[in-house]
């Protein structure tokens, strides 16, 4: 008797787990779909994958991208002179085409600076050191659209971050953040984005964390924002405290959440929900 | 407010219809934010009407209210009747007009 009631138990616990598992199965996307096969690398995909159709339209046609916006403000910055050197961005550079692929390798180890640089760090260095001009704000219009500029030029390439040689201890560093509980709901970035991504966490359908998209525009934000600016989001939603656009802490998270996005292609500026 | 921008073909046959598209960047402050520090609401600023307007002729128009997202973006169809300018106007809370024009070569 006893034994048949431990068997029916666990039938029951047998089918409550593949009820569940029909759930998630349900939730999760479909990465066959032709429509994003162009984002989904292997067992990774960007957040283009869930996203719906409106917003995807939105990602796709680059009039209807806000983000472009940004970017043409910036496209007139990067000829325009400005700083006591006399100089603009195309001084040193040359026409912004130029630059296709080098946004790809960032943030990385550069050892004229000595430290873990990212694109927006690159754009303050050269506007202060170089141009001798005002610094721009990390989260400003001016930055943020030099940035997804920048990045423009390596749409479609894949995110090739080196995690060795002298970004190796930075990278070390990304990962204990990504896999430190941190805040009041002891949460750390892996319990959602490495062992619930396409689980809903209540109505919100969980990412995989991948960062190849920014800065983008975001409909929540009604603007574009800075990755920074969303680690700090993602910080907040566990209720810890946040640390600050272009610290080390997140350029190091930068990095490590970059190179789990190897192989899938940039996609700034992406338009997000 | 800041720069639109504007999607028309050069040139369309006559009889054709066309698609215009406009992205008009602005914030579109609601009026029910306040503002962090002082706590007092941040008073209302947003386009409350849009217009297109074909050689003299008004062949758009939207009134815009507040929960139109920022940037507000509109895609429209158009007849093609005549060569000339399309003027596409946006007028802010307060009365400021943004204006822009296209033009137009129908054959």
């Amino acid at each position: 008797m006893v034994a048949f009631k431990l068997g029916a138990l666990f039938v029951a616990a047998a089918g409550f787990v593949m009820a569940n598992a029909a759930v998630y199965a349900a939730d999760a996307p479909n990465l066959n779909d032709p429509k994003i096969a162009k984002y989904v690398a292997g067992d990774k995909w960007s957040g283009y994958v869930t996203s719906t159709p409106e917003t995807r339209k939105m990602q796709d046609d680059d009039f209807e991208n806000p983000s472009f916006v940004w970017v043409d403000q910036a496209r007139a910055l990067w000829d325009k002179v400005d700083g006591k050197a006399g100089k603009s961005c195309a001084s040193c550079h040359g026409e912004v085409e130029k630059l296709k692929g080098a946004s790809t390798t960032y943030p990385k180890f550069v050892d004229k600076h000595n430290d873990l640089i990212t694109v927006e760090h690159q754009i303050g260095i050269c506007r202060t050191k170089y141009m001798e001009a005002d610094a721009w704000k990390w989260e400003g219009d001016q930055m943020l659209g030099m940035s997804a500029l920048v990045r423009l030029q390596s749409r479609g390439m894949p995110v090739n971050v080196s995690i060795d040689g002298k970004n190796k201890p930075f990278y070390e560093k990304g990962r204990e953040f990504y896999y430190q509980r941190r805040g009041h709901f002891d949460f750390s970035c892996a319990h959602c984005h490495v062992d619930n991504y396409g689980n809903m966490i209540r109505s919100e359908l969980l990412s995989h964390g991948m960062p190849n998209g920014f800065p983008q525009y975001r409909l929540k934000w009604q603007k574009l924002g800075s990755m920074h600016r969303r680690f700090r989001g993602c910080n907040k939603n566990t209720r810890a405290e946040p640390y600050k656009q272009g610290s080390p802490e997140y350029t190091a998270l930068e990095l490590y959440t970059m190179w789990r996005a190897s192989g899938l292609p940039v996609e700034t500026p992406a338009v997000r929900k | 407010m800041a720069k639109a921008r504007i999607k028309v073909p050069s040139s369309a046959k006559k009889g054709e219809i066309f698609e215009i598209k406009t992205l008009m960047s602005h914030n579109m402050e609601t009026g029910r934010r306040k503002d962090k520090k002082t706590g007092e609401l941040i008073p209302r600023k947003i386009i409350n009407k849009f217009e297109c307007v074909y050689n003299g002729k008004t062949v758009f128009s939207a009134d815009f209210h507040p929960s139109i997202s920022a940037n507000p973006y509109l895609a429209f169809s158009c007849r093609a009747t005549e060569s000339g300018k399309l003027e596409f106007r946006w007028t802010e809370d307060g009365g400021a007009v943004t204006s822009e024009t296209k033009e137009i070569q129908v054959s």
